[in-house]
């Protein structure tokens, strides 16, 4: 009962952000220098086209009123219609939503794998040699930029082994996996060496500490104790650490999108923004938002249910 | 002279880190002592080469020497991490130490503005404010000047909440003395270390995605050279010119590892100093 009321507390706590950002959002494209009709049009359409456009995007509305359409509109579900693709921009978002939400998935599973297993042999091996390597690795991890990795990575195992397709995301929900690898490898190498280091050190202290010391005197095994006292406790600080990562890697498929031509929210927006398409711009931007918020609120749960010691209040 | 031994012995990579980062700041400072070409010098009959002795690194599509257009760019990207680093370590700093020592509804207010920072990805937001204003690289330091700060302001907030307390915050004010100088006094020398061993990490992140947004030609234009952007000139000769690619990437790599070691080596040295 407590956690049904904490995330409906928690739900309400979002709802003034919500409006805020969207607002901030709403400014925000307005702020952008030109006349947006004009600029879309290019800059051989007549002033009879672009008063004609004015009129159609609503611009010769007074700011408040343009607001108070634009949510009506969210209200909806209707973000308006993109210039450039001449499509409704709800429509545009949700085909590149699949794309970038299985990107993201794919990216957390390969991090998930590669900083669990090596966090935790890091720890356990404390100052041995698979620990040297293993920090000596998340170093140079920390500090590679994304985009490079996944150009060499591209180079070496699409353009040269041909065992990836080089770019795109092809036809088939195997193509589509098949695509996915690299940049989710890619995206994983980059947030793995934080939570990698994170494990590592809830290991090694967690290890050191009073109940495993009793558990070992009480002559458990060290299997079990291995998984239920250290690694279970240890993980649940690396789960939020997750979690914001995540939603930081939500914000990097603006990257690795471009880098593996992928068509995803990510591009979209890169490309809307090249165009001077605002209606898709701001669609998307709060898309981006909305994911961040549910992946937060489904942190702060799971948190919650991970660890009782939370107060749920 | 022993002391100075024993600190390199006990501090290997925080040690290493410093020799990295003197290294770069020295090829910032004075290219010219390490190349003998000119970073623009375009030669048609040198395009695409590989590296050899004459081209350390090869050449690129306009035939100028990347090595040197490497070693030119450093100032550039070094100037991009620490300066979009520097103002939201500053701000952030301020503002964790307001809403931490006042409290109340300042502290509430300040937080709900993180909240609102925190809802966007990091990227989507920094190319949003760069769509504001016009690519180029004050459009860059802007995005990330309001990108960067909210982290320091949590971190230092938090710290700051504990440390006002102390029985010695709680002297002074029995004694008087204005919040201000308090805060400057008493609260600032206690939270300013964490502030600092972020904020060197912090730099690898802003050179990091000071090169990304440069790579989606919406940082550094041309014909300035940075390493992002060389690297995006050379993803169109990727499966040709591979090194037009692999260097500029290495450079960064190694920059951001000197920053890494200097923050764990800083965080390191304040962990035994606490205790």
């Amino acid at each position: 009962m407590d956690v049904i009321n904490y995330i409906i507390k928690r739900i309400l706590q979002m709802i003034p952000v919500f409006i805020i950002v969207t607002i901030v959002i709403f400014f925000m494209i307005r702020m952008i220098p030109g006349d947006p009709a004009a600029v879309m049009l290019g800059s051989k359409a007549s002033p009879e086209a672009i008063a004609s456009m004015r009129e159609k995007m609503g611009l010769n509305q007074p700011m408040w009123t343009q607001f108070l359409i634009f949510l009506k509109d969210l209200f909806h579900f209707d973000l308006g219609t993109s210039v450039k693709y001449n499509q409704s921009v709800s429509s545009l978002v949700a085909s590149r939503f699949l794309v970038t939400a299985a990107l993201t998935a794919v990216s957390t599973v390969f991090s998930v794998i590669i900083s669990f297993i090596l966090g935790y042999v890091g720890g356990m091996k404390k100052d041995k040699w698979q620990d040297q390597i293993i920090r000596f690795a998340s170093l140079f991890g920390l500090s590679a930029p994304t985009f490079w990795i996944g150009l060499l990575l591209l180079t070496v195992f699409a353009v040269n082994l041909h065992l990836f397709p080089v770019s795109g995301w092809g036809d088939t929900p195997l193509d589509h996996i098949r695509g996915l690898i690299l940049p989710g490898i890619t995206q994983a190498l980059g947030v793995s060496a934080v939570m990698i280091r994170n494990l590592r050190n809830n290991v090694i202290e967690i290890k050191g500490s009073d109940y495993v010391e009793f558990a070992k005197s009480k002559g458990l095994k060290n299997s079990v104790i291995s998984s239920r006292h250290i690694l279970r406790n240890a993980l649940i600080p690396t789960t939020t650490l997750l979690a914001l990562k995540i939603a930081y890697m939500l914000g990097g498929s603006v990257v690795i999108e471009s880098v593996f031509s992928l068509p995803g929210l990510g591009a979209l927006l890169v490309n809307s923004i090249n165009a001077r398409d605002y209606a898709v711009v701001q669609g998307v931007v709060l898309t981006f938002v909305i994911m961040v918020m549910v992946i937060n609120l489904l942190t702060d749960i799971i948190y919650s249910i991970l660890d009782p010691r939370v107060k749920l209040s | 002279m022993k002391k100075i031994i024993h600190f390199i012995q006990d501090n290997k990579l925080f040690v290493l880190g410093i020799a990295i980062v003197l290294f770069f700041l020295l090829l910032a400072a004075f290219p010219g002592i390490f190349t003998n070409y000119d970073p623009d010098a375009i030669n048609a009959r040198d395009m695409l080469q590989g590296p050899s002795a004459v081209h350390w690194f090869g050449t690129d599509n306009y035939g100028r020497d990347l090595y040197t257009r490497v070693v030119y760019a450093t100032r550039i990207d070094l100037y991009i991490g620490i300066g979009a680093m520097i103002i939201p370590f500053i701000l952030g700093t301020a503002l964790g130490l307001i809403s931490g020592y006042y409290g109340g509804k300042l502290d509430s207010m300040i937080m709900r503005i993180v909240d609102i920072f925190m809802a966007f990805p990091y990227m989507v937001l920094a190319i949003a404010i760069v769509a504001i204003t016009k690519a180029g690289i004050n459009a860059l330091f802007i995005s990330m000047w309001l990108v960067g700060w909210k982290e320091y302001t949590r971190l230092v907030r938090s710290e700051t909440i504990v440390v006002k307390q102390q029985e010695y915050v709680e002297a002074a004010k029995v004694l008087g003395y204005g919040d201000f100088r308090i805060i400057i006094r008493n609260v600032l020398p206690n939270v300013l270390s964490s502030s600092i061993v972020y904020g060197a990490s912090d730099i690898v992140m802003c050179m990091l995605s000071g090169a990304a947004m440069s790579y989606l030609g919406l940082g550094v234009q041309a014909p300035m050279s940075e390493w992002g952007a060389i690297i995006s000139e050379g993803k169109t000769y990727l499966s040709q010119a591979w090194w037009i690619t692999l260097f500029p990437g290495l450079f960064l790599m190694i920059a951001g590892l000197g920053f890494s070691l200097i923050g764990d080596g800083l965080s390191d040295l304040l962990r035994a100093k606490r205790r």
